[in-house]
């Protein structure tokens, strides 16, 4: 399976890109759009975006998410225990940094799909759903993209260091 | 208020659970 890692690897940040990519599309552009469009009353509104952009945008973000993760785990390989066990013990910098990266993965894709998708829907009107339900799940998926936000940034430092050192670490 | 409601907050918070967390993945691996 050793000659499997490189496109394992590379699947990885492709998936991971597509991820992260769309994840800060909808925290840093889509949402202040709805705003703006919800704010704007001569303007042509938001409906578009929440019929056409955001469904779309959706789909590639929560399946890019799992891909990322299957491909991370695929690639994590015989160190999957040890990454997840932090490295303690073992005295290995990979391991504990590539650990706390793929912990953070796990956190974020649990928010995708238990947290943000399942209220998405109930949002853009794929289930049924009362307003009440309508604006606390909106507030809860919000809460959840917010935090994976906030997340991805230990979490490319963790993915990037692990390889090629953090800026925290001696040597 | 919480940080997450302004991407400022959330961007910042980021940033200093990175710093946290490197501390203690640092101690952890003896680096």
């Amino acid at each position: 399976m050793e000659a499997l890692l490189p496109y394992e690897r590379w699947l990885h940040f492709l998936a991971g890109i597509t991820w992260i990519g769309l994840l800060y599309y909808f925290n840093l552009i889509q949402g202040q759009a709805l705003a703006a469009a919800a704010a704007d009353k001569d303007g042509p509104g938001g409906a578009a975006i929440t019929k056409y952009v955001a469904p779309r945008a959706l789909a590639y973000f929560r399946w890019a998410a799992l891909v990322t993760w299957l491909s991370g785990a695929a690639y994590l390989g015989k160190n999957f225990t040890g990454a997840f066990t932090l490295g303690i013990g073992q005295h290995s910098s990979y391991l504990t940094n590539i650990g706390f990266g793929a912990w953070l993965g796990t956190i974020m894709l649990f928010n995708v799909w238990v947290l943000i998708w399942p209220n998405q829907k109930k949002i853009l009107g794929f289930v049924q759903a009362t307003d009440e339900e309508k604006a606390k799940g909106k507030r809860i998926a919000f809460l959840a993209s917010r935090t994976n936000t906030m997340l991805s940034i230990p979490l490319l430092m963790f993915m990037g260091g692990a390889s090629h050192g953090l800026p925290f670490f001696a040597g | 208020m919480n940080p997450l409601d302004s991407v400022t907050g959330t961007i910042i918070s980021g940033f200093v659970l990175a710093v946290v967390l490197a501390y203690i993945a640092a101690q952890i691996a003896g680096a």
